[in-house]
Formats: structure tokens, C-alpha cells, sequence
């Protein structure tokens, strides 16, 4: 009955849902960000320690939150850890363009197929936003550096 | 095919209603569709359907303005729409009856008019903690604007008002209660005639939120004595955009205009304006003739069912759910007041409310998911969210046994 449901729901989805990579508080993180999708209410916090470098030296997150949203988080912050901030940007266009169905995603990023099991939220316009609500808060801690005058 | 016990009696024949509702005849992802989700918004009989078309095709034209045929068209039946509407609350009169956008915009007509004339410094005014937000929203405005004060009736465990705490509370002389019939992400029926009385015993008038309790169960406005009682077109089975302000002649008589410009006003120079009688001092502008007019009817066809049938139909299908949900170990029913009405909100162990709407959706089955605007309700119970199917005058247990099948489906893929 719900195999059509499987391209959204794959089973390394429920894997990270059960057990999501990176999950629990930075005992020093130098940016931390708050997400917070008011359509369901659901809210993840972000730690990160983004190095002088501007490379992501360590991130992990905490939350509450579907298993769209919470395998996203998992496998983004797998991704991005040890990439530069650029870098990080670059993989979330990519991969914004691949969910909102306005892109291909881009196989020439590494491990860019580890992102492709979200690929099918793209029929899906009301779960877009459990897909990217941790990326845009990884966006909100980096750009935390260059807005000082945020004082979260 | 009907079976027995979706027969309560001869009158409320559940499988004609069922084929008085076009919408609910269609297949989505390859399964016939369950619509539990009238709490949000309640799909449309035929006869409203009709009515609003067939006053765009003939009748159409601006009210209470022009002399030629179609005006006066109009006119008659929005004026009739009126008196629908003051029979389907038993209003005393059909001036006490004021057309809004909906029930928000009625709540923020008695907050901003009412409120504003009224409310002074240091006052309290008791918001229960099972509102929407609504009627949260409009009082915190207000007490921002007048430095009065929001005191939270507080609920228990089973989502039952606490009436010791209420009335403790009135000792402290608040000017206004605003308190929901029905809880929209509960479903606990309040004892709105008990809160009346004791909310005017201590000086205090009350604002009720009506947009959950109109669909489900007779409302008499004069019985219960409210002073506002506000509620929605859609959630009646009539159109959105349209929504009724009922209050106490008295009140609205001696309350400021909230908006204004035309169909407002007696005469306007630049020296003085003369504002225009009830109901009419309330709706500036042209009114949303159209919906109003299916919103009539959309009463008209729920009082001529009957509404106590009504609610002894959707009173035994919610039992029903209710006893199926108490079987599941893996189900917390979010709302266990005695009088219940329309509402089954609900977490499943270990799965996110999200998941288990878009997985029942594949399955056919529409519900909301997500804080229902409720989220006072949402802290107190220590969720996010929760799922929530409501229910409609077209729904019946089979639909509840769909609703289950598409639970177990999601379990299985959770614990695979």
C-alpha cells in the first residue's frame, strides 16, 4: 500500500531518525543558531565551532523533530563537518535546488549522493521545510560572524 | 453502504449526507477520500454550493445602495442571510448579528471596539489556556495598548477548564473572560452557561470563541447569556471569508465603530459623521455579499438536519474513535474532558505528527497536523504538535476504520 510512499520515506531515513549522527550539545561551540518551523511548531538548535580558518571544525544539533527534518539535520551535519563555510553554502544550493525541484543536485560534490536519499521530498512542497530547516540554521550560525550585531 | 449503527434515526440518514458533499467523492493517491480535517475547515453541501453560484449568475450587484432589480436582488437575500443566521443562534434580534471576515475578525472586533472604549490600566482580563490563538492575540494587544493585564485560566491533565481556579480568579474583578466553547485542538465542550453567570456575578463580560462548538451542537446565544459569541462560515459547511459577531444589543449599541467608510454612516460632512444603526455600524464597506448568502444557507441546512441529530451522530462516531484509540498502547489521546465534541488529537510513540500526515494522506486520509494554532495547548502537554482528525456531519465509522488501517501502516513503516 505505501511503496509509492518509499521515495520520500527510504530506509536510510528511518536509520537516521532512529539514530541521527551528531546529535546532542558542543560542550564549546563558538556559534549556535535556533531553526524553528512554524508550520509544525518543531524547533532544532545548532551548535557549530567554526574555526579561524572559517572551516567547520565540529557541529551537531539537538531537537525535536519529523524524520524528514531530523535525517536532513543528521546528514548534513555528517556532510558539512570539516568543510569551510563556502563550502557548506555551496552543498546547500545544491541541495535546496534538488528538494524545491528546481535543480539536479550536483554529483560533483563529494559524498553529494549521501543527500540524494531527501530527494524525494521534492513532490512534496509541505515537507520542503523539514528538509532545509537545518541548513538555513547552519546558515543563521555562520552568518552569525559576519552580523555581529546578532547576540545569540 | 450504510450499516446499522451508523443509523441513530430515521432523520439523519448519513449516507445521502454523505452524497449531498461533492468534494468528499474523489480518490486521492488512489484511494477514496477520508476527510477528517472540518475542524480546520468543513467541506461544502451542494445547496451552498449552488447558492453562491446561482447569485453570481443572476443576482449579483452591490447592496443596500442601488433602486434597480439586481440591488434589490441582493439586497432581499442578504438581509435574509441575516435572519438565518440570527435563528441558527436564536439571537433576539437580527441587529445583534454582525458580518465579519470570520471568527478572528469578530474576536479583534470586540478587543479593538469593546475593548478599547473599556478597558483601562491594571484591569485583568482571564484568557483560558485552551484558546486559539485568536482569542489570545487580540486581549495581549489590547493589555499592551491599555497596560491591562492577561491572567491564563489554567486547564488539567484531561483538558478540562479548572473551574476552582476560574473562580478564584474573578475574585480579582476582571473586566473580561474570553473562553473558547470548544476547544479546537481538545475538543472540550466548556461550560459556557455556568461561566457566564459566574463571569457576570463578578462584573465581568465574555467574549466566546465559537468557531468549533457551531458546527457540532445547538447554540442558543440568549440561553447561555453570552454577551460576544463569535464564529466561522467554513467551519459551518459554509463559505470562508465570511464569519458572524454576535453580541448583546446593549453592548453594541453603546461600542465605537471599528472601521470606517461606507454602509457605516448616516451622513458624513466634514463638520460630524452620523454612524449607521446595528448592524450596519459595524460593517464598512462593501460586505462579502456572495458568502454571506452561503453562509445562510449553509445554516439553514444544518438547522432543517437539526443540530441535536448532529450531535448525537458525531457524538457516537467520536466514541467510537475514542474506544478504538483506548486499545492502542502506542496512542495518547490529547484531550479527555467527559463532553467532547468533533476532535480526536493524538501522538503515536515514537513517530512525528508530520510523518504520520503525509503517510495517511497516501492512504486517503486527510488530517491536520501541527500546533493548531493552539500553542499554549501544545506547551502544556510538552509536544510540538500532535495529529489531530476532526469530524463531520459526513463522517462515519468506516471512516474511523480507515483512519486506523492507515495508523497501522505507519506504525509498521516505523518499526521495520
Amino acid at each position: 500500500m505505501m511503496d509509492d510512499l518509499r521515495n520520500l520515506y527510504q530506509e536510510v531515513i528511518f536509520d537516521h531518525n532512529r539514530n541521527p549522527r551528531n546529535y546532542g550539545a558542543l560542550e564549546n561551540p563558538n556559534r549556535t543558531a535556533q531553526g524553528y518551523n512554524p508550520l509544525c511548531g518543531d524547533q532544532l538548535k545548532l551548535y557549530m565551532v567554526l574555526d579561524d580558518d572559517g572551516r567547520i571544525a565540529d557541529v551537531s544539533f539537538e531537537g525535536n523533530g519529523c524524520a524528514i527534518s531530523t535525517a536532513s539535520a543528521s546528514i548534513m551535519t555528517s556532510i558539512i563537518k570539516g568543510k569551510t563555510a563556502e563550502e557548506a553554502q555551496i552543498y546547500f544550493d545544491s541541495f535546496h535546488g534538488m528538494v524545491t525541484g528546481e535543480g539536479d543536485g550536483d554529483d560533483s560534490l563529494e559524498d553529494f549522493d549521501k543527500l540524494r536519499v531527501l530527494g524525494g521530498v521534492a513532490e512534496y512542497p509541505s515537507r520542503v521545510k523539514c528538509a532545509t530547516l537545518a541548513w538555513h540554521t547552519v546558515r543563521a550560525a555562520i552568518d552569525e560572524s559576519e552580523e555581529p550585531v546578532t547576540t545569540e | 453502504m450504510a450499516i446499522a449503527s451508523n443509523k441513530l434515526n430515521a432523520d439523519f440518514d448519513i449516507d445521502s449526507i454523505r452524497g449531498q458533499f461533492p468534494a468528499l467523492d474523489q480518490k486521492v493517491h488512489g484511494h477514496s477520500l477520508v476527510y477528517l480535517d472540518s475542524g480546520a475547515s468543513a467541506q461544502k453541501p451542494n445547496v451552498v454550493i449552488e447558492a453562491v453560484d446561482h447569485y453570481y449568475r443572476n443576482d449579483h450587484s452591490n447592496v443596500h445602495r442601488g433602486v434597480h432589480t439586481l440591488s434589490e436582488r441582493a439586497t432581499v437575500k442578504y438581509d435574509a442571510s441575516r435572519v438565518s443566521i440570527q435563528k441558527f443562534v436564536n439571537a433576539a434580534s437580527d441587529r445583534e448579528i454582525i458580518y465579519t471576515s470570520g471568527t478572528t475578525e469578530a474576536l479583534n472586533l470586540v478587543a479593538q471596539s469593546w475593548g478599547r472604549a473599556n478597558i483601562k490600566e491594571g484591569d485583568d482580563l482571564l484568557v483560558s489556556e485552551m484558546e486559539h490563538h485568536s482569542n489570545i492575540v487580540p486581549w495581549q494587544m489590547l493589555a499592551a495598548e491599555k497596560s491591562a493585564t492577561v491572567r491564563k485560566i489554567p486547564m488539567d491533565q484531561d483538558g478540562v477548564l479548572d473551574m476552582q481556579a476560574f473562580k478564584k480568579l474573578l475574585e480579582g474583578k476582571p473586566r473580561v473572560v474570553a473562553i473558547t466553547h470548544v476547544a479546537n485542538a481538545l475538543g472540550t465542550v466548556n461550560p459556557l452557561a455556568e461561566i457566564v453567570r459566574l463571569a457576570h456575578d463578578a462584573g465581568a463580560i465574555v467574549v466566546a470563541d465559537g468557531a468549533q462548538s457551531t458546527p457540532h451542537m445547538s447554540v442558543d446565544v440568549q440561553a447561555l447569556d453570552v454577551d460576544f459569541y463569535a464564529f466561522s462560515g467554513h467551519k459551518i459547511y459554509g463559505p470562508t471569508g465570511i464569519g458572524v459577531l454576535y453580541g448583546k444589543e446593549s453592548l453594541l449599541d453603546a461600542m465605537p465603530p471599528w472601521q470606517g467608510g461606507g454602509d457605516m454612516i448616516k451622513s458624513v460632512t466634514f463638520d460630524g459623521t452620523i454612524y449607521n444603526d446595528l448592524p450596519f455600524k459595524f460593517e464598512a464597506g462593501t460586505p462579502n455579499i456572495a458568502d454571506a448568502i452561503g453562509m445562510g444557507v449553509a445554516a439553514d441546512y444544518l438547522l432543517d438536519i437539526g443540530l441535536e441529530a448532529v450531535a448525537a451522530h458525531e457524538h457516537s462516531v467520536l466514541s467510537y474513535a475514542l474506544s478504538r484509540a483506548a486499545e492502542r498502547s502506542e496512542m495518547t489521546v490529547f484531550g479527555n474532558a467527559p463532553d467532547k465534541a468533533g476532535i480526536l488529537s493524538f501522538a503515536l510513540e515514537g513517530v512525528h505528527p508530520h510523518d504520520i500526515g503525509t503517510m495517511l494522506d497516501h492512504q486517503g486520509v486527510a488530517v491536520r497536523t501541527g500546533h493548531h494554532c493552539a500553542q499554549p495547548v501544545m506547551q502544556f502537554f510538552g509536544v510540538p504538535a500532535t495529529t489531530r482528525a476532526s469530524l463531520g456531519i459526513y463522517n462515519n465509522r468506516q471512516d474511523i476504520d480507515r483512519l486506523f488501517d492507515g495508523i497501522d501502516e505507519v506504525m509498521k513503516m516505523f518499526r521495520r
